[in-house]
């Protein structure tokens, strides 16, 4: 690739970042930011240690527990295996000098949430993390992908990665957001119209007026489903209102270093003429406010649609899934989907568990009840987002509604701690992964929008946010 | 890491699309501070009742399967998340060799650092492998000459040289790479002049 060629956003990263071709004819990538977790890490660090090796550079990288800690009764860890992985984290990290929110630390949230809000992720570079929504931090332009434990290893050696590079695919989304549509529904859509497997070997970047008209936490939620539609990235260009969320945050450029990081920045943006492998173009009158019906997050549809009939498959394969996917959600085909009663209310995670998200259910939830038969709670993506939340008043509203207020994790996305769907329960999920036992074994979900999520757990059932009062 | 070269044994079928590495490897067992010990917790929903009990007509619960080296399975096998429990899980088995038409990127690195073989194969393939699998066929997957043969089934199959390699020979990664730390530490001071703000410390 000579320098003279038009490059996309994607093509500029990665030329910036590479160190040289192995003799095997790989890519050595060089990281500039690592974001460490206690589940994927652990046998990383006891890799390092039997083969007497260091971290290359602890100040280059960054950890935090999320996945396993308690959203209640904090400072006690009950079950005793997640208690040893936290602990396990806060010695390793200890052991290397590396950054660590703890527990206690206001700081402390979801590794993608707290990246973005210490200003750690920035346009241009490269981060990575042990866990596949590292998608999010694409947002910004920068090339953020999820890496197995045995990479992890290989980057706390190193500070760089083995690979080849991505082919570039670019989504276009034009036009305003109709009434009721957010980010969330934008990025199941273009998962239902591609499906789980049809970003895979490629980044996506999301391009087009609708997209560059979103919010810097809109956009997150977007980059963070990449992996749901097979990408390991997603990639947005950075612009004024990328920069103005970064400036002033705790670990953003300062001084003379901001003027030529935004100078660097400003150039990053595709070349008008960049070649793309793969190019989809969807007008955004065709979207709608978005939930999905089965076990993939490809089985979507819009809100105000019908189960789908293992009939209307296109293959037998697909039946089958179809099939399968009913059977496991409890459903019949034709059903409507503002028809589907819930136990579970979940608003949180690395996709919606931001500000803006809790903004957006306090407007939708003020001065109601959620309904009498379900079960709300609501996880804030970090101790910083539940801080900004108390201070304007919304954990009040979202109280007086009947929601249950949290401390910041992972929690019922994976139910690795002991937020759990219990066999049959269904859930309205503002998460990212509806497989099946993802929220606890036999549990149902449903992903949709914060909006979507706030609105049905006053109604009880899945509702349509156009038609909610 | 152990070597690739030559793999022979039945395969289980599992035709089923879409198996995410939550179905492979649920989320309690992620727990886990080791690399070990996955193989009995494999594909745990589908294996073991809400009792705990082995679910008797499922694949890897019967004999000859209970043995398998091998999996045929349906498409985009190991979507889902980057946890690298799920390669563990199929290696503490005895797993060495998926078989599917795609494979999610992260799953399928994985599979690289644990010296197990992922192949990819076409829809038809797919299907007479998944049949010859269900058929107590002998599978012979040979790595050096890229050949999957089972029965009167034979298949070439694509993959890159340098993963072949690795397999191969079963090297180390990191020890490859740590080859080029006079080339790392050269990019990174000019980085550090080029781009200072990326050098801050956290």
């Amino acid at each position: 690739m000579s320098n003279q060629s038009p490059k996309t956003l994607f093509d500029k990263i990665w030329s910036d970042h590479l160190v040289r071709q192995r003799e095997d004819g790989t890519s050595l990538l060089y990281i500039d930011r690592h974001l460490v977790h206690e589940v994927t890490s652990p046998q990383a660090f006891e890799g390092l240690k039997i083969a007497n090796r260091s971290v290359r550079r602890p100040a280059a990288t960054v950890a935090v527990a999320d996945h396993n800690v308690p959203t209640i009764n904090r400072q006690n860890i009950e079950d005793p295996q997640s208690k040893i992985q936290v602990e396990t984290l806060a010695q390793n990290t200890k052991e290397h000098g590396i950054q660590y929110f703890d527990l206690m630390d206001q700081r402390q949230g979801i590794v993608h949430i707290i990246g973005p809000e210490q200003g750690i992720t920035q346009p241009g570079m490269t981060i990575v993390c042990g866990d596949s929504h590292t998608s999010t931090h694409g947002a910004f332009g920068a090339l953020a992908f999820g890496i197995g434990t045995s990479e992890v290893e290989h980057v706390l050696a190193t500070q760089t990665i083995v690979q080849n590079p991505a082919k570039n695919m670019r989504i276009s989304v034009n036009g305003d957001l109709p009434f009721g549509v957010t980010s969330k529904d934008l990025i199941l859509y273009i998962i239902g119209k591609i499906g789980t497997a049809g970003g895979t070997g490629h980044v996506i970047e999301y391009a087009g007026s609708s997209v560059q008209s979103l919010s810097m936490e809109a956009r997150m939620t977007v980059c963070n489903m990449s992996i749901e539609a097979g990408a390991r990235a997603g990639l947005i260009s950075p612009d004024q209102i990328t920069f103005d969320y970064i400036k002033g945050r705790p670990y953003a450029p300062t001084d003379s270093h901001w003027d030529q990081a935004v100078e660097y920045w400003s150039s990053l943006p595709s070349d008008s003429d960049a070649h793309y492998d793969h190019e989809i173009v969807i007008n955004s009158s065709e979207i709608d406010p978005m939930v999905t019906w089965g076990t993939s997050p490809e089985d979507v549809i819009a809100v105000n649609g019908v189960v789908p009939s293992p009939e209307s498959a296109k293959s037998e394969n697909k039946k089958k899934s179809i099939e399968r996917s009913l059977e496991y959600m409890g459903l019949q085909p034709g059903t409507k989907m503002t028809d589907i009663k819930l136990d579970k209310i979940f608003i949180g995670s690395c996709t919606n568990g931001r500000i803006e998200d809790l903004r957006k259910v306090a407007t939708i939830v003020k001065d109601k009840k959620i309904a009498s038969h379900v079960q709300a709670m609501i996880v804030p993506g970090s101790g910083l987002v539940k801080k900004q939340a108390e201070e304007e008043g919304l954990d009040a509203i979202l109280k007086d509604a009947g929601f249950e207020w949290r401390e910041a994790g992972c929690s019922m996305c994976l139910g690795m701690n002991p937020d759990q769907l219990k066999p049959g329960e269904r859930c309205a999920s503002t998460s990212n992964r509806n497989f099946e036992g993802r929220q606890g074994r036999g549990g149902r979900t449903h992903l949709m929008s914060p909006e979507l999520a706030a609105a049905s757990a006053i109604k009880g059932n899945i509702a349509d946010i156009r038609d909610f009062t | 890491m152990d070597k690739f070269i030559r793999l022979q044994g039945i395969a289980a079928p599992l035709p089923i699309v879409n198996i995410d590495t939550d179905m492979i490897i649920p989320k309690q067992f992620l727990k886990t501070i080791k690399r070990t010990g996955l193989g009995v917790s494999l594909f745990y929903e589908m294996r073991y009742d809400t009792e705990g009990k082995l679910v008797e007509d499922f694949v890897l619960n019967t004999k000859p399967y209970d043995q398998s080296k091998i999996l045929v399975a349906g498409d985009n096998f190991g979507c889902g998340s980057s946890r690298e429990h799920a390669p563990w899980s199929l290696k503490d088995f005895g797993i060495r060799c998926v078989i599917s038409t795609s494979f999610a990127d992260i799953f399928y690195n994985n599979c690289f650092q644990n010296g197990i073989l992922p192949i990819v194969v076409n829809t038809e393939e797919l299907d007479q492998l998944m049949s010859a699998a269900k058929s107590q066929t002998e599978f012979n997957i040979d790595l050096p000459n890229q050949t999957i043969q089972a029965g009167n089934l034979s298949f070439n199959f694509e993959i890159e040289d340098y993963r072949k390699e690795r397999l191969l020979q079963g090297l180390d990664d990191i020890g490859i790479t740590l080859g080029y730390q006079d080339d790392i530490t050269s990019y990174e001071s000019n980085k550090k002049n080029q781009k200072p703000w990326l050098f801050g410390d956290l």
